[in-house]
């Protein structure tokens, strides 16, 4: 049963790595602004215009 | 596809214009018969174009700027998304290259960035067009809307297109963003709240974790597994490290401070129940005496951070913090040898020359040099009327200029005006500090708990028995946690905040609702508090032939003063003629010739003959020498308010503060009751120290107000509601915000806050029946973890479904659901 230790120790890396990713979201202010991107995501891009769907803004 | 975007969502912090529901209600009937653009109803005479219908050349000029940007989805998203807007900022002062620099973000090589606060984004449509800069300039490379802060962060070019043009273009297509000073002074509130959510986090992961390993435990180890109970309590006890001295640092040290002003607030039995259970936690880890209490601390912190986030939740969108800096425009223009030039207000010194134009603030206290000065003082003082100044006489900051351009004097910088004086009188300062029912509580109860460890303790080492005096005393002290002390309330008042702001009330936090419901006292204002400025209707007074009629919006249609619009609209001609000779003095008429006839239209001072008519306010109308009538504003009183004052009369005294003369008094006699003091001609330091004068008396004061005028007497009183029928205008600082509209609710309102005190009382007698069972398990030493570890969840559920369900019930039975 010594495997458990081992699986153990996987356990909380694994929630360490969760955690971290939270911690990297949240700085990175994912969580900022929870509501525009939802609406965002329905407004349609025009197709004649091929660069429009380029993201300037996280440069 | 019209109905895409959030028209469907009803988003608790979307606060919809009053008007636009009611737009939106007659759209789906009349279709045709509003304007393309903003939704209002068409005049007789509209403007088209693309076979569409446009209220006024703004919003056609919107829909041509848009049209030929090919940008014509704005309107699909949503039927009239626009806005009809009136905008007569000007714009120089982004130029100048101090204030630029204020303002901006971010700036690199040739690209800024910058946010601005937009007040008209109310739409999916708004988001979609904001967004879409990008193709109306090429010097814009981006543009992102946050929509709950009304913000639209922008990414351009400088070097192509300055940051007034920028604001230009926003203004050209109708979103103007508001630039006050209070935007230059950066806010940082956010950080404090972010940190609150990583501890949060921190203490979600270490319980999560801490309750996995007691699991074992919970259901009893059998031989086999025992060699993995060291472990286990190891593991523990390193969760437990950060849970208490990380997630829990905030307690200890507030403990600390509250202990060093002898003083027992709730943090600190919270902070000496972290304290316990860690170390036993230690202890028994160490000594292998027992598997700890981890759970159960882990479990506590994690709660408590989610009850002091509830309590933090805070409005994106309204400020309640606002005081003369967002009132005042962020620039001014100053006449330096003969030129002139806009400057930062803060830099306005004593001796400064101002030039104000027609329309602008007086920023500092000053004595007019040149010029006739019409000073609009309603703000500040609550006066209806303009107030006409002479030369050399002192002009307060806070007045509007209604009328040519002036020159001043300042005397007093900004920040030491009669005006800014309110905020930064000493008064506030003292006797602010609340006593919430959890602070008085949380004396009593600590010292009982104290009692009964002390006392078990005591009783167990007397017979002999160290040990269990030990696990008795630290027991105790595990078991009476006022964890549910500290989450009943939040868990309550933030229940009765989102129903109070689907009503249009919004309280600044949740201590504001204690507050609320201890007032005794309430204190309105006048001039748009019982009033409404919003609703103003014209009327006039004399009489018009249809060739007059006709005559007379020819000539107003030329303007753009709110007034000439008003009666534009109410005189809805179906054609008009060309005029000659417009002329249009500010603040006093205007005047022209329409087919030969001269026509006049404003105050009795601009008159071509002396007119002796009791009525000097209005615009009086001449045409062709005779004298026709006058249009005139009259006063609208809020609707229903003999029925407000009836709820209130019997459990408030009920007082009335106006800056405005008494030519209401018999008005209001019938609405309020009979023992209601009435007082008028107040100065904004009269009723700050009518305020003061009855905290003396030991009442408790609800101010009710709108203006700069009550901005004192809101900050001193115990409950300040700044009362708007446009939440994104500007208010004074407040503790609440209450929607004009919403106003007959109030003594529904201040009910709710009353229930809202019983429902944490009666929790609070629930935990402690919880407690008494514990305790009682805890005095004779054999509690043993999983009764803990089990106790509080239960009790805490118990409390947060009890508090969420009496609140829902209180606020049905107020009518307020």
């Amino acid at each position: 049963m010594n495997i458990l230790y081992f699986l153990i120790c996987c356990s909380i890396l694994m929630a360490l790595i969760f955690l971290a990713a939270f911690f990297w979201a949240s700085k990175t202010g994912q969580h900022d602004d929870v509501y525009t991107p939802g609406v965002r995501i329905l407004l349609d891009d025009e197709p004649e215009n091929e660069n429009s769907e380029e993201d300037h803004f996280s440069n | 596809m019209k109905n895409y975007g959030l028209r469907n969502q009803k988003h608790k912090y979307l606060v919809r214009q009053f008007k636009r529901n009611q737009m939106e209600n007659q759209n789906n009937t009349v279709l045709k018969s509003v304007c393309f653009h903003c939704g209002e109803d068409l005049p007789k005479l509209k403007y088209q174009l693309d076979d569409k219908d446009f209220c006024c050349a703004g919003c056609k000029g919107v829909y041509k700027i848009l049209s030929e940007n090919n940008l014509c989805n704005y309107y699909a998203y949503n039927d009239n998304p626009g806005q009809r807007f009136n905008s007569e900022s000007r714009l120089e002062y982004l130029d100048e290259e101090v204030i630029i620099t204020q303002l901006i973000d971010y700036r690199q090589a040739s690209s800024s960035i910058i946010t601005f606060y937009v007040p008209a984004i109310h739409c999916s449509s708004c988001i979609w067009l904001l967004e879409h800069l990008y193709k109306i300039n090429t010097a814009i490379f981006s543009s992102r809307i946050d929509f709950l802060k009304k913000q639209v962060t922008i990414n351009f070019n400088h070097e192509e297109i300055s940051l007034r043009q920028l604001v230009e273009t926003l203004i050209h297509i109708g979103y103007e963003p508001l630039i006050s000073l209070q935007d230059v002074v950066k806010q940082n509130q956010n950080t404090d709240n972010k940190s609150l959510i990583v501890k949060i986090a921190v203490a979600g992961f270490l319980m999560g974790n801490v309750m996995l390993f007691s699991f074992p435990e919970y259901f009893g180890l059998s031989g086999f597994e025992k060699q993995f109970q060291d472990l286990f309590g190891w593991l523990n006890l390193v969760f437990a490290i950060p849970a208490a001295f990380y997630c829990g640092r905030d307690y200890f040290i507030s403990a600390i401070t509250s202990l060093k002003h002898k003083h027992i607030n709730l943090d600190t039995p919270l902070a000496l129940i972290i304290a316990v259970l860690f170390f036993r936690t230690a202890f028994e880890v160490i000594f292998k005496t027992g598997p700890g209490f981890a759970d159960t601390l882990t479990g506590l912190v994690f709660l408590l951070l989610m009850g002091k986030w509830l309590r933090q939740r805070t409005y994106h969108h309204i400020s309640f913090d606002r005081d003369y800096r967002s009132y005042f425009p962020i620039a001014v223009t100053v006449i330096i040898e003969g030129k002139e030039k806009p400057i930062a207000i803060n830099e306005v010194k004593i001796g400064d020359r101002l030039w104000i134009r027609n329309g602008e603030l007086v920023p500092a206290d000053a004595i007019l040099m040149k010029g006739d000065a019409r000073m609009d003082m309603s703000f500040v003082t609550g006066e209806a009327e303009p107030v006409h100044k002479v030369l050399g006489e002192i002009i307060y900051a806070g007045g509007r200029q209604a009328g040519e351009a002036i020159e001043l004097e300042v005397i007093k910088p900004v920040s030491q005006s009669y005006l800014t004086g309110l905020w930064n009188n000493e008064n506030y300062k003292s006797d602010k500090s609340r006593e919430t029912f959890n602070d008085s509580v949380a004396k009593y109860f600590s010292l009982a708990v104290f009692v009964i460890a002390f006392a078990s303790a005591g009783y167990w080492a007397y017979t002999g028995d160290t040990h269990r005096a030990w696990s008795a005393f630290t027991a105790v002290i595990i078991v009476a946690c006022p964890c549910v002390l500290a989450l009943s309330t939040p868990f309550t008042l933030s229940a009765i905040l989102s129903v109070f702001d689907k009503k249009g009330f919004y309280i600044k936090n949740t201590d504001a609702v204690e507050a609320l419901a201890k007032c005794d006292t309430i204190i309105f204002d006048k001039t748009g508090t019982l009033t409404s400025s919003d609703t103003a209707e014209i009327s006039f007074k004399g009489s018009l032939t249809y060739e007059e009629k006709i005559l007379l919006s020819s000539l107003v249609r030329n303007s753009t003063h709110p007034m000439s619009r008003h009666i534009l609209q109410k005189l809805n001609p179906d054609k008009f003629y060309t005029v000659q000779n417009f002329l249009e003095i500010p603040g006093k008429g205007l005047s022209g010739k329409i087919n030969g006839l001269a026509v006049y239209a404003g105050n009795l001072s601009l008159l071509p003959k002396q007119v002796n008519h009791a009525d000097e306010r209005g615009v009086h109308i001449i045409i062709d020498g005779q004298y026709m009538g006058v249009f005139s504003v009259n006063q609208q009183w809020r609707p229903d308010l003999n029925k407000l004052m009836a709820g209130l009369k019997n459990s408030f005294k009920l007082l009335l503060l106006s800056g405005d003369t008494s030519k209401d008094e018999p008005i209001l006699k019938t609405i309020f009751p009979a023992d209601a003091k009435l007082k008028f001609k107040q100065s904004p330091h009269e009723k700050l120290s009518t305020v003061l004068a009855l905290q003396q008396n030991k009442a408790c004061v609800l101010m009710i107000g709108d203006g700069l005028n009550d901005a004192g007497a809101l900050k001193q009183s115990n409950f300040g509601i700044a009362l708007t029928d446009n939440i994104n205008n500007f208010t004074p600082g407040c503790d609440a915000i209450l929607k004009g509209s919403s106003l007959n609710l109030l003594p529904a309102f201040i009910q709710l806050s009353k229930d809202g005190l019983k429902i944490i009382k009666t929790s609070f007698a629930i935990a402690v029946a919880y407690n008494c069972v514990g305790v009682y398990f805890a005095v004779q030493g054999t509690l043993y973890p999983l009764v803990a570890a089990v106790l509080m969840p239960v009790s805490t559920i118990t409390i947060i479904c009890f508090t969420t369900f009496t609140t829902g019930f209180f606020a049905r039975k107020r009518k307020l659901k």
